[in-house]
């Protein structure tokens, strides 16, 4: 009995040695290297950032295949990798969304601008006409109408062309470029530089010496963004002049990924600017150490040594569910950070039924080390059942979470979820092993550290003797 | 001993008279759905010193949002409701240049928005969950409780209780929404399903302590089994509401605005499953065990009766005088 309660203890010590660690900064303590990963992730509505659902708009007649999807969200990942952003989320969701999360990033309009664009990049022959910037046409890579999603139509529809129209014929598209970077032209102006591989190089020639002093039009996703003269043959290499100077690099960006292989409507987005997710910090860390604050007196002032001892074991718990929260990871958020306080509850809620428990044992003339052992035994169904109920539902809340705001709400599930398991360990198997070891000295077996009426005769009973009926 | 069964009627009728003003409103004036229902945005910018949110309305009405609807939410923070409006959009780029001729430079708080096919999904995903959070707990119980004469029963009163409770924090929220225009979102799902893990919880506590009576006192009559348990658990139920509220009531006041309507929710949740736990959840185990809820929709319905009924009027205050079948 001894020995398994210092087997126990010695476990418990060691738990929460590993807990500590893993508690400490990334690079405190850590000559192997072994905590690299191991820090809090926070959620955009803690550290701030973008969270964009996007949904493929697919041409009508057409319908979104599952390599579309793959290959679009390729793509998207592509884009944002230029954006520098550091953890960035890129996911698909049901049959035709895709999820990107981008925390801490610094300008989300523009990020959202060079995720969504399709940027299907063509170079088409006007047949002599000079287009104009904004031009929508129609090209032998597809209709304008397919090409445009329906949102954007609403705004203008007289814009674009139909079947009647025009189609101009496509030359090269930007799947033909091999390479696309910024650089400055005669001018000093900047533009697009391009370079094509040897099939487009060949077409384009063809192309270009033909039609010497006649017009050729670049055009981003059917809109005309410049048409200018063709001056000489051009082969393997071009300039785009056009778009203004920021939205070169986003272009270049765009071209280097490629375009999008259907195209993307943004139906939901979520921007949370980091003055915000900081104030939201520190409101939970105020809120969390007064609640806590609050908890532990209450069960020190009613339970007294027993409540001692379950603060311990909350200790204990916080320990570890940080170090878990830090190395699984947990991504937090805010809801994820209430859970965390609400789970302190739960954890306060197993030591109260065993020591109501306890109380009663005693109350019916019990031993104090026969009333501690049913009242740990006699709670644990409680205490086992309340919780898997609990934790069926933060199942559900998990899988709800995903189809709202990904992190969001899966971050309250999931810490929750986390708490009340920990906490069945540590309100069970700590508080037990504390109380059992308090309770080896002689001063401790009081009724005034117990806070309950204990029969006379048992104060001074020794643990291990016999239980009394 | 304290009773708290005998007059199971009298803490029903408590119950009703709670929950039934927000039923009222609920029929009549339905919830506020924010935009991760009905679709929209929400926008909070932070604006310079004496800029009134009556300027930033009449800038977004004339960019085609119809209906918007700004408030200033904390000092120079302007919260402003508004019909789809996508980050990155160009309507987006447009606003932004005509607001800042008009009222200067501004930051960008945070920006929420909700495509309206988006939102519906999300309502019928939260429906599913809270019904398949229902089922799940249902069966968790009726197999804990397997070894009892009539396992579906006891998950049955725990669903009970929970409706009670989750009718209770939905009720008032249709009163907040329609006095104070709170709304309800995502956020409120997580608490109604939070709700109902602690709803659960608690009367799982009171039921496993009817459980381990039926046994430690075989041959006692049911009801007084009841009474046994729900009076046992009761320190154990109010110490641990209060040690929870301790924590909520800090989060609710220092946790910030953003989570302060979930928190009130779990608040309101919290104090309604603690008393359906210690007033209704086991009396409805005794109500069924007595036959009394059968023998109402046997009247209900003019079903032949199990046993002979006194003759009182068919009315629902007999039951109270009726109810004890000793």
């Amino acid at each position: 009995m001894r020995n398994r309660l210092g087997i126990t203890l010695a476990a418990i010590a060691v738990i929460t040695l590993v807990a500590g660690w893993l508690n400490l900064p990334s690079d405190v303590a850590d000559p192997f290297g072994w905590k690299e990963n191991v820090y809090y992730h926070q959620g955009l509505d803690l550290q701030g950032g973008l969270q964009v659902v996007l949904e493929a708009r697919p041409p009508e007649g057409q319908e979104v295949t599952d390599e579309m999807l793959d290959g679009t969200r390729d793509t998207v990942e592509r884009r944002v990798s230029g954006l520098g952003v550091s953890e960035p989320l890129i996911q698909t969701r049901g049959d035709d969304q895709i999820i990107v999360e981008l925390p801490g990033v610094g300008d989300p309009e523009t990020a959202v601008q060079v995720i969504a664009q399709t940027a299907l990049l063509e170079i088409i022959d006007p047949q002599g006409e000079f287009l104009p910037e904004g031009t929508i046409v129609n090209t032998t890579a597809g209709m304008a109408e397919d090409h445009i999603i329906e949102t954007e139509i609403e705004e203008d529809p007289q814009a674009v062309p139909d079947q009647d129209q025009p189609v101009y014929e496509t030359i090269v598209t930007g799947a033909d470029l091999t390479d696309a970077y910024p650089q400055q032209d005669e001018v000093g102006q900047m533009v697009v530089g391009f370079e094509l591989d040897s099939d487009a190089a060949q077409t384009f020639h063809d192309f270009t010496s033909a039609n010497v002093g006649q017009p050729m039009s670049v055009v981003l996703d059917k809109e005309v963004i410049s048409t200018a003269t063709i001056r000489s043959a051009i082969s393997n290499r071009g300039q785009i002049s056009g778009p203004p100077r920021d939205e070169v690099y986003n272009l270049v960006a765009q071209l280097q990924a490629g375009s999008l292989a259907v195209p993307l409507e943004v139906v939901q987005s979520r921007t949370v600017g980091p003055t915000l997710g900081q104030e939201s910090i520190d409101a939970s860390l105020t809120a969390g150490a007064v609640g806590l604050a609050l908890v532990v007196l209450f069960m020190i002032v009613y339970y007294r040594l027993p409540g001692v001892l379950s603060v311990l074991a909350l200790a204990v718990y916080g320990l570890i569910i940080l170090a878990m929260f830090r190395s699984i990871p947990v991504v937090l958020t805010l809801a994820g950070l209430a859970g965390v306080i609400l789970s302190i509850g739960m954890a306060v809620d197993a030591n109260i039924l065993i020591f109501s428990r306890l109380r009663e044992e005693l109350r019916m003339g019990h031993s104090l080390t026969r009333s501690i052992e049913e009242g740990f035994n006699r709670a644990w169904p409680s205490i086992r059942d309340s919780n898997i109920a609990t934790m069926i539902t933060c199942v559900i809340l998990y899988w709800f979470g995903e189809y709202v705001g990904a992190s969001i709400i899966q971050g309250f599930a999931l810490t929750l979820f986390i708490g009340v398991a920990v906490s069945m360990f540590s309100a069970i198997t700590v508080t037990r092993s504390f109380l059992r070891l308090a309770l080896t000295s002689p001063a401790l077996r009081t009724e005034w550290w117990l806070g309950m009426e204990l029969p006379d005769e048992q104060v001074e009973q020794k643990q291990g003797a016999p239980g009394d009926d | 001993m304290l009773d708290l069964v005998k007059n199971r009627y009298l803490w029903f009728l408590l119950s009703l008279a709670i929950i039934l003003p927000g039923m009222i409103s609920l029929a009549a004036n339905g919830l506020q759905l924010g935009i991760d229902f009905t679709g929209g945005t929400l926008w909070e910018i932070e604006v310079q010193e004496g800029t009134s949110s009556n300027e930033i309305q009449s800038v977004v009405e004339a960019h085609g949002f119809t209906g918007a609807r700004v408030q200033e939410s904390d000092d120079n923070q302007m919260l402003i409701r508004m019909d789809e409006m996508q980050q990155g959009s160009p309507e987006k780029a447009e606003l932004e240049s005509a607001l800042e001729s008009q009222i200067g430079s501004f930051t960008e708080l945070q920006l929420q928005a909700v495509g309206p096919t988006l939102g519906t999904e999300i309502r019928n995903r939260a429906g599913i969950a809270i019904l398949l959070a229902s089922i799940g707990v249902l069966l968790y119980i009726a197999y804990a409780f397997r070894k009892t004469q009539n396992p579906f029963l006891y998950g049955s009163c725990a669903i009970i209780a929970m409706l009670h409770d989750v009718a209770l924090v939905v009720g008032v929220f249709s009163i907040l929404g329609w006095i104070a225009n709170v709304e309800v979102d995502a956020l409120f799902v997580t608490a109604i399903l939070t709700i109902i893990g602690f709803s659960v919880h608690d009367t799982i506590v009171v039921f496993d302590r009817v459980r381990e009576n039926l046994v430690l006192r075989a041959g006692d009559k049911f009801e007084d089994i009841v009474n046994y348990s729900i009076v046992q658990t009761i320190p154990r139920s109010i110490n641990t509401t209060i040690t929870t509220l301790f924590t909520l009531l800090a989060l609710y006041l220092f946790g910030g605005a953003t989570i302060q309507f979930f928190i009130l929710a779990l608040i309101i949740g919290i104090v309604a499953g603690t008393y359906s736990s210690i007033f209704n959840a086991a009396q409805v185990l005794v109500a069924w065990e007595n036959q009394e809820i059968q023998d109402f929709f046997r009247r209900l319905f003019g079903w032949p009766q199990s046993h002979e009924m006194p003759d009182e009027e068919e009315e629902e205050d007999e039951y109270e005088a009726e109810a004890p079948a000793r």
